[in-house]
């Protein structure tokens, strides 16, 4: 793996895990007060800062998640080369668009 | 079935932090995907979370959360194994994680049935 | 690896079950021995025995029986271990023996590895002492209590067995890792403050075969014979080369 994957795994990781931490609180917040779109979306519609925060995770999970997925398929199927280099960019970005289009939909939509 | 050379705590913990991490990187687009229904389809959004308040999905949802957890805890502990001085004390540190992750799932479970 | 060849030699008296791996490069099979006990037996007077009686052609290395030359290592039960300061006693399973070469080396002959890949990674990993004086001029003198010498004392009983490489599943993974023994040595040297090496070491040992793939498993810590901890090690390389990265050294 070169130097510059590790890196930027671990700062990603740095960035989430305060992030993880408001989500876990988020989740259990979400499910004592009975989960629903209505309230669900109440609380974030319209919310810039839920927005923010909710959209720097999407792009330090995306680099997060290719990464460590690479590394899966590197040892594990034994992938390298344009064809290793090609999945980790496809996950990383499939993630991104999804994950923005995510938040989008329940913040600024 | 596992390997002998890999029965000790700090392989199961590897084991764990790569598995949990697969599961959350296929979880992911799922979960990307039924949040984008507040953009496309606002009732099937609804539908769907209603279906989450089914006592088995409610079950299938705490292991989501005992995975975002373990790979959390268990990450903390990788960077904090990495970049703070070294200590002798891997395996209470991987068991710390671990009860932290079993801890938090519960937390999620007991949390939703106050309400149901 | 299916078919077993069986070579019952022993009567009566109280014998142990022992499979050895027996084969080269190009596959090979169990074959069954019935050894005596005896006392204070270890796993190398096992082999020993097999080699001086049923089977005089077993190849196998070992050179000093007392844990201090690190060339009798094998796969004892499924566990890679140094064979002269082994118990039978103390690993044995069911009143059974396997024993089979080290793995990720390759094979010579039946327990005998090829140590080639072994000792290229040490050097890889910048594991040659850089001397930075001649012999003209005196040997400085190291405080026996820094916390460097102590790191580098903590690192250097290496006896170069290889257990810690056959443990490894990331060198199984990726055969290129440089693997937990040349990453140990080469943080010995990191913290040997004679040696003059370390720029050039500390990008070998981050390069993309380096101690960065290591996933602290820690199999190398839990099986090294000499109580070392290669993982250990490995974080420390890991540390040194962040805060080269932080000030901007790389």
């Amino acid at each position: 793996m070169p130097l510059g994957l590790y890196l930027l795994q671990r700062l990603s990781a740095l960035v989430m895990a305060p992030l993880v931490l408001v989500h876990l609180g988020v989740i259990i917040y979400a499910v004592r007060s009975g989960l629903d779109a209505e309230s669900l979306l109440g609380r974030t519609r319209g919310s810039v800062a839920w927005g923010l925060v909710y959209g720097s995770f999407v792009l330090a999970v995306s680099i997060h998640a290719a990464i460590g997925i690479r590394t899966v398929l590197h040892e594990w199927l034994r992938l390298k080369g344009p064809a290793l280099e090609a999945l980790t960019w496809a996950l990383g970005l499939g993630l991104l668009v999804l994950g923005f289009r995510a938040v989008f939909a329940v913040t600024l939509a | 079935m596992i390997a002998p050379h890999r029965r000790h705590g700090l392989w199961l913990a590897f084991i764990v932090h790569r598995l949990s991490g697969i599961a959350l990187a296929l979880f992911l687009p799922v979960h990307f995907w039924v949040l984008s229904l507040a953009l496309t389809d606002p009732a099937a959004l609804d539908g769907f979370l209603q279906w989450t308040h089914r006592p088995l999905v409610r079950i299938a949802e705490m292991g989501l959360v005992f995975l975002l957890s373990v790979h959390l805890f268990g990450g903390l502990r990788l960077m904090a194994l990495e970049w703070l001085p070294w200590s002798a004390r891997q395996k209470t540190m991987a068991a710390l994680a671990t009860a932290g992750s079993v801890f938090m799932a519960l937390w999620f479970l007991l949390s939703g049935y106050r309400m149901a | 690896m299916e078919a077993q060849a069986e070579h019952v030699t022993t009567g009566d008296e109280a014998s142990v079950h022992v499979r050895v791996w027996r084969g080269d490069s190009g596959g090979g099979q169990w074959h069954i021995y019935r050894v005596p006990v005896r006392r204070n037996q270890t796993v190398l007077d096992v082999v020993t025995w097999i080699q001086q009686n049923p089977a005089p052609d077993l190849a196998y290395r070992f050179a000093c029986r007392v844990g201090v030359c690190g060339s009798c290592a094998m796969t004892v039960n499924g566990e890679p271990r140094w064979t002269c300061r082994t118990h039978v006693n103390r690993v044995l399973r069911d009143g059974q023996l396997s024993i089979a070469p080290l793995r990720n080396l390759p094979v010579v002959r039946d327990l005998v590895c090829d140590m080639t890949p072994f000792f290229d990674r040490w050097s890889e990993a910048g594991g040659g002492f850089v001397p930075g004086i001649d012999r003209h001029r005196p040997l400085p003198a190291i405080a026996p209590d820094t916390l460097a010498r102590r790191a580098a004392d903590a690192a250097i009983e290496c006896i170069n067995c290889a257990v810690c490489y056959a443990a490894c599943d990331v060198v199984a993974w990726k055969r290129d890792f440089l693997g937990p023994a040349a990453l140990n040595r080469a943080w010995s040297l990191v913290n040997d403050e004679r040696d003059r090496g370390n720029r050039e070491r500390l990008r070998a040992v981050s390069g993309d075969a380096g101690c960065h793939n290591c996933h602290s498993q820690q199999n190398c810590t839990q099986y090294c014979p000499n109580l070392l901890d290669p993982a250990g090690s490995i974080a420390g390389l890991k540390r040194t080369v962040m805060r080269a990265v932080l000030k901007g050294e790389f």
